[in-house]
């Protein structure tokens, strides 16, 4: 437990949205092991997002951290002051925004953009910074020939390769990927994820890699962490979560994958959509859409995450049946009468 | 050899939809400046493609963006006119279908878009959406309504008369890509086209819109088109599977034999690339180069040599001409000697 | 009965419902509800110009002991606003200026919308060779200086209102018809115009249900401006002394009150009011075109 790079406990996110608040994060309470590659996984509107942001402090306006408790290497990220995680940012901590592939500046070449980090946020001086964006480049494999290139010489994996040296540029213990290849084709997805994959152990940094794909999870994190309405309704380790889950809607988001190497079967959709979080369904987020709801997962209070066995977490009042029910909830017809 | 159906018989031998050698060039940027700088301005999106689909088949067009494969989507419906080649749908010359043909031809014709929050015009109530095609078509309200009814049905939106005053900001992704769909099948098309039609929704909502269109498909007889980048999607919805490489055709079989035996360099990349959902899978080095080459200035010969592991001297020279191999056509000169 | 008509007048609100709901009056904007209450004061002065007016404004007024009423100060003789030189009662003479500004105001901002709007969305749409007319001619109309333009058109035509109109619709229909081109091309790469294709729907319903709609507000901002433009512009065209003497309007009033030295004599009572007229109607223009680009580019208010 103690080489956790960190520990996040209870972490409230609300937004104001007009003069109501919407909490679009509550009680998110999961860690992040010292050099590993963490998965985030949601769909959209889940906060997966707005927990890696909140864990920066790099928000919107109208975002507020409401409670909880962020501690990286023994300091709480979220009781710092503004200049305090200013000093973090890029040197400890890195973000890769969503779209950091299409924020490079158009105007300025790649080195001076590298270049910029380096030598006003990093101390270095030129002659170092030169050296350090060849290494750079190196690192993520791109020829350093093309430092001198604009960001539209190159293509949306060249620029997710350059964001990812930006990230890289001053040695940070922990980075924060939001939905790194999304927008990649497959083949470059994969050449991503595996210098990603490359880097980090290379490095021995961590990484939060925040997705709505399990199969990336699966192909590259060592942990994941399911997040459903704002919560996080299971964790652990990837094999373990992903071959036995706890959570129902872990169990309906495997069933929707397609998956290239099993033989051919159905689909299965989760019936409904998540809810609105501006009047949350009260106890389980999920129980309007379980097949496996009982009364009580609807009462109110909240669903704790309990530890199912060597860290493995899940916050599912039927944990002790998970078994069985994992045995129904690979049959189609479960969730079909959800309809 | 295309050729018209001079009778009754050959109607059942001549293919549906026939691709005769399609291409489709796009002039980029200004030609003046592009001249200075000495780069050449065409895109050629679609460069020589050529297959046909018979009646009721189901065929994945599946590559990586910029692969040409949305443009090909585009033209089968006509929202783009082809630079050269023909396309025939049903033995008729799209290129000449205007007026009263296309008309009709918008009623055989139909597409499902990539993003439901961009498909449905955002001031347009969803019953005023699904009735546009009726007017188009001129059908008496009384009917309209009817229609409207039995599409809802189809696409299986539960209570449809809750949604049809609503405006497309008051639904879910999920919903609206019913809604699209609905709309596509109201005139009772014979022919569709769905571009990537959950790409932009939900995971957990992604299955059922795959198992409508499956099951549409199959009750309505349909003839499809399936474009994905995603090879385990494409394998979901078609028997069939088209795998296209900047511009041109690389590889066309039986879905399952790709996916189980890939045979160009190209497609065993594709194949290898593609994530699966659980964590024993491989994780080698991909048999293929990083870095798609400029659209704009492809190599000479073989477009894929300067990625692929196999190239030889022929590859650059020569463009690979398709080649069968059992039940598939492969260009690659690899398989042409 | 009742319920019947109240029921119906619920479902379809009527042309002019749906039209003021379409063109969005920026009623959130504090300065474009002072704009409109402007343009409304204005307006309601122009249609009971005959019941508000004193006076004929080109009648020559005596007094009672038959004395030219000539130079006579605001309240004197019972002349509100007081007299020109000529003994003309410059109180009528501002409320009858109303109606010449609305009028040519009003009918150069609809030419101007309507021609720019009806350019802009065939050039955007159809592009190709229709494009390339249509905006080679807004280039030519780039190059043709605006005041030159109309002062020569009026010494080719008639003395007259309507130059000013008509050179504006000539002329400045370029601004609106280039923005509106440019939003109409942004408009028709989304996919519910394609949708609207592949429905069977035509090229002119295509325009004109799916992306009108969403340009109105534009026509409505470039008109707005247009109003004060051309108000201006008339002022200025009849202070130059090509105007038509007939017609009374604030511009002709400020040339006669210049020509007849007001300004060197003190009757600050005679070109004040016609100059303050033309700033208030000009400025509501500018504050409702305000209120228009808050509701087009909602980023404007941060």
């Amino acid at each position: 437990m103690s080489n956790d790079i960190l520990r996040v406990t209870g972490l409230k996110i609300s937004y104001a949205v007009g003069d109501s608040k919407v909490r679009a994060v509550d009680d998110a309470t999961f860690s992040i092991p010292a050099g590993s590659i963490v998965g985030l996984v949601g769909e959209s509107g889940c906060g997966k997002t707005t927990v890696a942001r909140g864990l920066t402090r790099v928000m919107a306006k109208s975002a507020s951290i409401d409670g909880g408790e962020a501690l990286f290497d023994g300091h709480d990220l979220l009781g710092m002051s503004e200049p305090q995680i200013n000093q973090l940012r890029w040197r400890e901590i890195a973000f890769i925004p969503q779209s950091a592939m299409n924020s490079l500046d158009p105007v300025y070449r790649i080195e001076k953009q590298l270049n910029e980090v380096l030598l006003q946020r990093g101390g270095y001086n030129r002659r170092q910074a030169r050296q350090r964006t060849e290494e750079l480049f190196d690192m993520v494999g791109i020829d350093p020939q093309r430092l001198r290139d604009f960001p539209h010489q190159f293509s949306g994996g060249m620029r997710q390769r350059v964001a990812i040296a930006l990230a890289l540029a001053l040695n940070p213990k922990l980075i924060i990927a939001d939905e790194p290849v999304t927008a990649l084709d497959v083949i470059v997805q994969r050449q991503i994820l595996d210098t990603l994959k490359e880097l980090q152990e290379k490095l021995g940094i961590s990484v939060i890699l925040v997705t709505h794909d399990i199969s990336v999870v699966a192909y590259v994190c060592d942990r994941i962490v399911v997040m459903y309405a704002g919560r996080v309704v299971e964790s652990g380790d990837t094999e373990t979560v992903l071959t036995a889950p706890y959570h129902p809607y872990t169990m309906g988001l495997y069933n929707a994958f397609p998956d290239l190497q099993s033989s051919e079967g159905l689909l299965t959709p989760i019936e409904g959509h998540p809810p609105d979080l501006r009047s949350p369904p009260p106890g389980c987020r999920f129980a309007p859409r379980c097949p496996f709801a009982q009364g009580r997962c609807s009462e109110r209070g909240e669903v704790p995450l309990v530890d199912v066995g060597h860290g493995h977490m899940s916050a599912c009042l039927r944990y002790g049946e998970a078994a069985s029910l994992r045995t129904d909830a690979s049959k189609a017809e479960t969730w079909a009468a959800m309809a | 050899m295309m050729h018209r159906p001079q009778n009754d018989e050959a109607t059942t031998q001549t293919p549906m939809i026939a691709i005769d050698n399609v291409r489709k060039h796009f002039t980029v940027g200004n030609p003046l400046m592009a001249a200075m700088r000495g780069s050449p301005t065409v895109v050629k999106a679609v460069d020589g493609v050529k297959f046909s689909l018979k009646k009721g088949e189901s065929v994945g067009l599946l590559g990586e963006s910029g692969c040409g494969k949305t443009t090909m989507g585009r033209l089968l419906l006509k929202l783009e006119e082809a630079t050269e080649g023909r396309i025939l749908f049903d033995g008729d010359d799209l290129a000449e279908c205007r007026g009263e043909d296309l008309k009709r031809y918008r009623t055989q014709a139909q597409m499902i878009f990539q993003n439901p929050f961009d498909a449905l015009n955002p001031r347009f109530t969803i019953a005023q959406s699904l009735a546009e095609p009726l007017n188009n078509i001129g059908m008496a309200k009384a009917e309209q309504a009817n229609a409207i009814q039995k599409a809802m049905e189809l696409v299986h939106l539960p209570n449809p008369e809750q949604f049809l005053d609503r405006f497309p900001h008051q639904m879910s992704g999920g919903q609206l890509q019913r809604v699209v769909m609905a709309r596509a099948l109201i005139l009772e098309p014979s022919f569709v086209v769905a571009d990537e039609p959950v790409s932009m929704l939900d995971v957990s909502v992604r299955a059922g819109i795959l198992n409508l269109f499956r099951e549409v498909r199959e009750n309505l007889g349909l003839t499809a088109i399936y474009i994905s980048h995603d090879l385990a999607l494409v394998r979901y919805v078609c028997e069939r599977t088209i795998v296209m490489y900047l511009g041109c055709i690389v590889e066309d079989g039986p879905t399952e034999d790709i996916v189980r035996e890939p045979m160009h360099p190209y497609t065993k990349a594709l194949v290898a690339a593609v994530p699966v959902p659980h964590p024993d899978q491989s994780h080698e080095t991909l048999p293929i180069k990083a870095g798609a080459p400029d659209a704009r200035n492809p190599p000479s010969g073989c477009r894929l040599r300067d990625r692929c592991p196999h190239a030889f001297a022929r590859c650059a020279t020569e463009e690979p001409k398709a080649t069968s191999v059992g039940n598939r056509k492969v260009h690659c000169h690899l398989f042409d000697q | 009965m009742h319920s019947d008509i109240a029921g119906e007048t619920r479902a379809e609100p009527g042309f002019v419902g749906r039209f003021l709901a379409r063109i969005h009056l920026p009623l959130d904007d504090p300065f474009a509800v002072v704009g409109l209450i402007i343009y409304a004061i204005f307006i309601a002065m122009a249609i009971f110009a005959d019941q508000l007016a004193t006076h004929d404004p080109l009648e020559i007024l005596f007094t009672s002991d038959y004395q030219l009423a000539a130079d006579r100060r605001p309240g004197q003789d019972g002349f509100i606003l007081g007299t020109t030189s000529l003994g003309r009662d410059i109180y009528s003479q501002l409320i009858y200026g109303s109606r010449s500004a609305l009028l040519i105001g009003i009918t150069a901002a609809f030419m101007v919308a309507v021609i720019g709007t009806v350019v802009g969305l065939l050039a955007g749409y159809f592009r190709g060779w229709i494009d390339i007319v249509l905006m080679r001619a807004a280039d030519i109309a780039f190059g043709i200086p605006f005041l030159p333009f109309v002062i020569v058109l009026s010494a080719f035509l008639e003395p007259s209102i309507w130059n000013v109109v008509f050179a504006m619709a000539m002329i400045l229909w370029r601004d609106t018809g280039r923005v509106i081109r440019s939003q109409v091309l942004t408009l028709r790469t989304r996919a519910y115009i394609d949708a609207a294709r592949v429905a069977g729907s035509s090229d002119l319903k295509i325009v004109f249900r799916h992306i009108a709609p969403n340009i109105l507000p534009l026509s409505f901002l470039y008109g707005t401006i247009a109003i004060g433009w051309a108000i201006l512009t008339e002022a200025a065209i009849s202070f130059l002394g090509f105007g038509d003497p007939e017609t009374i309007s604030w511009g002709y009033m400020l040339q006669d009150a210049y020509a007849s030295q007001a300004l060197s004599t003190g009757g600050y009572y005679w070109f004040v009011p016609p100059g303050i007229c033309i700033v208030l109607v000009v400025v509501a223009g500018f504050f409702i075109s305000r209120g228009y680009e808050e509701i087009l580019f909602p980023k404007l208010k941060e």
